[in-house]
């Protein structure tokens, strides 16, 4: 199996290693069959993305995606930040091995999960 | 130059160079094949069956009963589905465990496919079968138990002389998958009381694609390929001259220092498990603490996943195996570390340190100096760790 240099660099140094304090959102997914786990947190302002950060318990290319989508998804808004799919964090890491491409791709599904924590909660709040 | 250190010979081993010396004439001068008459031809059928006399000798069994294959693979389809095909009119029912090396387990789903029926026996939490378990399963179309000798994943090492025993008391054929064991501790087919013994030449040192398989006098079996009347008509195909002289020559390498080898391995297996659980929290031992075989050390890292522990070591020169999902080809974890009943995350964070003859204590040293930072780098990004 081969890991593209860039995953290979994220996966070395990863981006936005651990938890924001009172985050505005989190989403946490995890693979039942293979048995990885992510949770990424969020923080929103004006409705953007201001700040991200992730933890990981998982395979390379799932430390990988993680970091990557903390640096695709800072500064983007809301709207702009629904539109991040598996396809464009793949390709933001030049490419995952094929087996890897449902299995340890589940940073875009964690995002997605922790926008809609954001919405609920401000539903709530409102 | 960057330190290699490889701890996967569980894997595979590399070519002593004394085995590579002896099989080398047998690639040019010693081309002939065994089947002619000519002088080339029984130049190269004399290194055949002195192999297998050697082999023979080894395995505490007769010449007659050695049959080269091309692996541990073809060795145990061979005996499975050999057994289970000839035997037809006896029974259509194989017993064999739930921790067998993917070869043994496939070939029984094989022959589910044609209206055989599988037992698969569970293990306890240190990868031990059940005595009771087997004598229970065995019934009156039983016609093969296949339980391995030792596990290649965890090292356990299966009590097979009592196993056997059982088979044997019921008339049913008893085959062991020695590809762990051979080669690293010694292997008696009487002591053991096996009909069958699979073994594997690249696991002790020897070439790739050769194996042997040890069929009692007496055992009914079919062969998996049609030909010529190689190997007793049981295995047709020009025989790999180079690469069973190989096997032997490797088998009688292993023996030439088997228990100073034994003791060795099992000094650094001890040694690094004291270190590296010194020096690294929450680790946790999988297989059997003491029957186990003595190169063999697989340890769980709680919070951290397998692959990218083994991703980690790679980039400082270490090879090591896991259990994790990812590296099982299957995207399931191992299912030894699931019959034994480790917790799911516990086997994803599983590593197999496998020792061998390159390593030394200054390789312990060396692993237990770059470990701890990798744990507690990978733990640090852990949504599952807490100290």
């Amino acid at each position: 199996m081969a890991y593209s240099a860039k995953v290979m660099e994220h996966f070395q140094n990863p981006r936005n290693v651990g938890e924001i304090e009172n985050p505005d959102g989190v989403g946490e997914i995890g693979n039942p069959v293979c048995g990885d786990i992510m949770k990424l947190y969020i923080r929103v302002k004006d409705d953007r993305v201001v700040d991200a950060k992730f933890k990981t318990f998982g395979c390379g290319a799932a430390i990988a995606t993680s970091s990557m989508i903390t640096e695709l998804v800072k500064n983007k808004t809301l709207e702009e930040a629904e539109k991040i799919s598996r396809q464009s964090v793949a390709e933001a890491l030049d490419g995952l091995p094929a087996n890897k491409m449902h299995c340890s791709n589940l940073a875009a599904d964690a995002l997605h999960k922790a926008i809609e924590d954001y919405k609920n909660r401000k539903k709530k709040n409102e | 130059m960057e330190r290699k250190i490889y701890l996967d010979h569980n894997a595979t081993t590399p070519v002593h160079p004394e085995v590579l010396e002896a099989m080398l004439p047998f690639y040019q001068e010693g081309f002939g094949n065994a089947s002619s008459i000519h002088s080339f031809g029984r130049e190269a059928k004399v290194a055949l069956e002195e192999s297998r006399e050697k082999v023979a000798k080894f395995l505490n069994a007769d010449p007659l009963e050695i049959y080269f294959t091309s692996g541990g693979t073809e060795s145990d389809n061979l005996a499975v589905k050999g057994v289970a095909w000839a035997n037809k009119k006896k029974g259509n029912h194989i017993i064999t465990s739930q921790i067998e090396h993917h070869a043994v387990l496939e070939s029984c789903k094989f022959l589910e496919k044609e209206g055989y029926e599988t037992t698969y026996l569970p293990v306890d939490k240190y990868g031990l079968v059940d005595h009771d378990e087997l004598k229970k399963s065995i019934k009156r179309e039983t016609v093969l138990v296949s339980i391995m000798h030792a596990n290649n994943e965890v090292g356990t090492i299966q009590p097979i002389a009592e196993l056997a025993g059982l088979a044997k008391e019921k008339g049913v054929y008893f085959h062991t998958d020695a590809v762990q064991s051979t080669g690293k501790m010694k292997i008696d087919v009487n002591e053991l009381n096996v009909d069958m013994l699979s073994l594997s030449a690249h696991k002790f040192y020897g070439p790739k694609g050769v194996g042997a398989l040890y069929i009692r006098r007496g055992v009914r079996l079919t062969p998996l390929a049609h030909g010529g009347h190689h190997e007793k008509s049981r295995r047709a195909g020009t025989e790999n001259v180079p690469g069973i002289v190989g096997l032997a020559k490797a088998l009688e390498i292993a023996h030439s220092d088997m228990q100073e080898e034994e003791r060795r391995l099992k000094s650094l297996t001890e040694t690094f498990f004291k270190k590296v659980t010194e020096r690294i929290p929450d680790i946790f031992l999988n297989g059997h603490p003491v029957l186990r075989i003595p190169n063999t050390l697989n340890l769980s890292f709680k919070g951290v996943e397998g692959e990218s522990i083994i991703l980690n070591l790679d980039l400082k020169g270490i090879g090591v195996a896991s259990g994790s999902a990812c590296t099982s080809g299957s995207l399931e974890p191992s299912h030894v570390l699931s019959a034994m009943r480790v917790p799911g995350d516990l086997a994803q964070s599983s590593l197999r340190f496998s020792f061998g003859r390159s390593n030394t204590v200054d390789d312990v040293a060396y692993v237990v100096e770059v470990l701890p930072e990798i744990i507690s780098k990978l733990r640090a990004m852990s949504p599952i760790y807490q100290k």
